[in-house]
């Protein structure tokens, strides 16, 4: 029979080795997949995986990959800092609205002003609207002790409905003809969030996303906060020996995490998307924690599977258009990634032994 | 704005169908609870109840049917959180929105030949003097099978936590594992059944959903009633009863907000609609106070090396 036996210490090799398992596991079963939905499953894999980085079209999708990449790296590094330490912000996905809402409410506030410090402000507003919602579910845990998964959860669907409120009410284009969304922000000049090298798709969310990938690494390897994040995640007694106060490190995690997610709406918003509208969120805050577990919570972990999620976005909107794959395929091929990787990762801490073994 | 549109009676019988869902995809996780297991994934399988079961529904003409592949489905689904958690030891909470993430992909992929069909109608009950009383006729009698079903899953798991040798077993294994283990019983077995009984409720509750509450299929329907449900758990101190009554006044909340939107309240539609999900942040705020109440081994992970 086989047996689990929990090894000593994790084993380093696995810890590499998971990610490329469970992506290679889903490629796969997302094959198998494709091929019961009647599509060449090698033929879809390659239109997922190949045809963006290198196919005919390649230098009209190597860009978007960075333009997607950015806000899935950007959520995620913040929310592996509070998973390391057990902190669990699920609502990511409204604090991208949030900060959506609140940096395009910003420069909407000046329209039609000039100025270069429009920008700057921008981000300030954005990174703050995202912190501001994620101080709810960070104060509440912190003064009721209440679940910050459930009601950072609920805040999604509160910003959701803030988001509809604000692209049909507040926010509306006035000379929109009635239609709902806002003023096109690509066609205000200041408050556009530009490539900085036309024709890569580098933004300045890109370049933000870069930064933070070094930031957090610093962070948690060199920094007195990273390692008390770890400490509480691996050894939360040992944490409390150290001198680790909770209620700060709920309060950073969460802050840290929101103004990202904010900042992620907020360049998105500005840049790739435009103008806030009912249905400008496509679920960013959610795949990011696929991201998250997928880079291992590493900085540059997070940054690889930030890239090949995208790849996935990318990869399956051409699958959709050319092979007639549904866009909900590619919903559970995410879904699948997790999963493996979740299983597989069990390798880490654990070997697998034949027979019965001593008796414990 | 004219309030007096609204009809009370009519108003608290809408108020059992609104809570219903709720009421059974939250039973179910407070079981999954009390053997110490927290299953994040209750939207992933309630949405894939409402697809399994309306698919089914429509394929077969019955709602029965509907509902039996709908527990069935939540089921199946709720298994890979076991295979995962159980058998692979993996965190929880990630596994569960695995789960959750996984559910909503699956069912908008099932789902794409549902959009727009209506299901059979779920029969009423009828019974000839009492439904047609006046006030509580309506109210206590004239409801489809679901409706009562619910309550009755509630009595029944009140009653096996309370009254019986495989409840107590349950609670010990969601109390202390470690303990469970030494006197011998089976705790990943126990887990895995409960988890499989919380996937079989979440499903039941989302075809309530799509078979019976809109009636229809669109896709990611449940918006976030299985969160809703999470917290009602939280919010019954993970008693039966509790649940029943926390799922009434949600549903309350919900159906009241409603009947606003439809009189034509001063206030835009978006921050009603925003109300239920508010309520249940303040409700949690007030009830999390006491956490004395939550099995002691919830969520942590058990191996029997340790």
């Amino acid at each position: 029979m086989l047996r689990l036996e929990k090894r000593r210490q994790p084993s380093r090799v696995w810890a590499w080795a998971t990610p490329l398992v469970a992506v290679l596991a889903t490629v796969i079963f997302g094959g198998l997949l494709f091929a019961a939905l009647g599509k060449d499953p090698v033929t879809a894999i390659r239109t997922i995986f190949y045809d963006p980085l290198l196919g005919e079209h390649a230098f009209y999708y190597r860009p978007q990959l960075l333009v997607k990449a950015a806000p899935l790296v950007l959520i995620a590094i913040g929310l592996s800092l509070g998973f390391r330490a057990g902190i669990w912000n699920i609502g990511a996905e409204g604090q991208y609205i949030i900060g959506a809402l609140t940096g395009a409410g910003c420069a909407l506030a000046f329209y039609p002003l000039e100025a270069v410090w429009l920008f700057p402000l921008m981000i300030l507003c954005g990174a703050l609207g995202g912190f501001i919602w994620a101080m709810i579910p960070a104060l509440l845990k912190v003064k009721f002790g209440t679940n910050e998964i459930l009601v950072s959860l609920m805040l999604v669907y509160v910003a959701e409905q803030l988001l509809a409120s604000m692209s049909l009410g507040l926010l509306k284009n006035p000379q929109g003809f009635g239609f709902p969304g806002s003023r096109n922000l690509q066609q205000y000049e200041s408050a556009h969030n530009a490539e900085i090298i036309a024709g890569t798709g580098m933004h300045w969310g890109v370049a933000t996303a870069f930064i933070m990938v070094i930031l957090a690494y610093v962070l948690l390897n060199r920094h007195m906060l990273g390692f008390h994040i770890r400490l509480t995640g691996e050894a939360p007694r040992a944490a409390k020996f150290a001198g680790v106060v909770p209620a700060r490190l709920i309060i950073f995690c969460l802050g840290a995490s929101g103004a990202l997610a904010g900042l992620a709406g907020m360049f998105e918003v500005s840049g790739p998307a435009g103008q806030v509208s009912i249905d400008f969120n496509v679920g960013y805050g959610f795949t990011a924690i696929i991201v998250a577990f997928l880079g291992r919570l590493h900085p540059v972990g997070i940054l690889l599977a930030g890239l090949l999620m995208a790849l996935t976005y990318i990869g399956g909107e051409i699958a959709q258009s050319g092979l007639g794959l549904p866009a909900a395929a590619i919903q559970v091929f995410q879904g699948m990634l997790l999963f493996f990787l979740l299983a597989v990762d069990v390798m880490t801490n654990y070997r697998i032994r034949i027979g019965g073994g001593p008796k414990a | 704005m004219d309030l007096s549109a609204i009809n009370p009676v009519l108003l608290i019988a809408s108020l059992m169908v609104a809570a219903t869902p709720i009421l059974l995809a939250g039973i179910g996780e407070l079981v999954v609870e009390r053997a110490g297991v927290l299953n994040l994934g209750v939207e992933g399988m309630m949405i894939t109840g409402a697809i399994c079961g309306f698919a089914i529904a429509v394929n077969t003409g019955s709602p029965f049917a509907g509902f039996v592949a709908a527990a069935v489905g939540g089921a199946a689904l709720s298994l890979l959180f076991a295979l995962l958690t159980q058998v692979a030891l993996a965190n929880q909470v990630a596994s569960g929105l695995a789960l959750t993430l996984f559910g909503l992909g699956l069912s908008s992929l099932l789902g794409q030949g549902y959009v727009g069909i209506k299901p059979p109608a779920t029969g009423r009950l009828e019974i000839p003097v009492l439904s047609d009383l006046p006030f509580v006729g309506r109210i206590l009698f004239g409801h489809d099978l679901m409706v009562y079903f619910g309550i009755a899953v509630v009595a029944v798991v009140w009653a096996f936590l309370k009254f019986t040798r495989a409840g107590l077993i349950l609670r010990a294994v969601g109390e202390s594992h470690d303990a469970a283990h030494a006197l011998g019983y089976k705790v990943k077995r126990v887990r895995v059944m409960a988890i499989m009984f919380g996937g079989a409720c979440a499903g039941l509750g989302g075809a309530y959903i799509s078979l019976v509450r809109v009636p229809q299929w669109t896709e990611g329907m449940t918006a976030g009633a299985g969160w809703i449900a999470l917290a009602l758990v939280v919010f019954a101190s993970w008693k039966p009863w509790r649940v029943l009554l926390g799922a009434y006044l949600f549903g309350g909340v919900t159906v009241l907000q409603l009947n606003l939107q439809a009189a034509g309240l001063a206030i835009p539609v978006e921050y009603l609609s925003m109300s239920p999900y508010l309520i249940t942040i303040l409700v949690l705020v007030i009830m999390s106070a006491d956490k004395s109440r939550a099995p002691a081994s919830l969520g942590r992970i058990f191996h029997a090396s340790q």
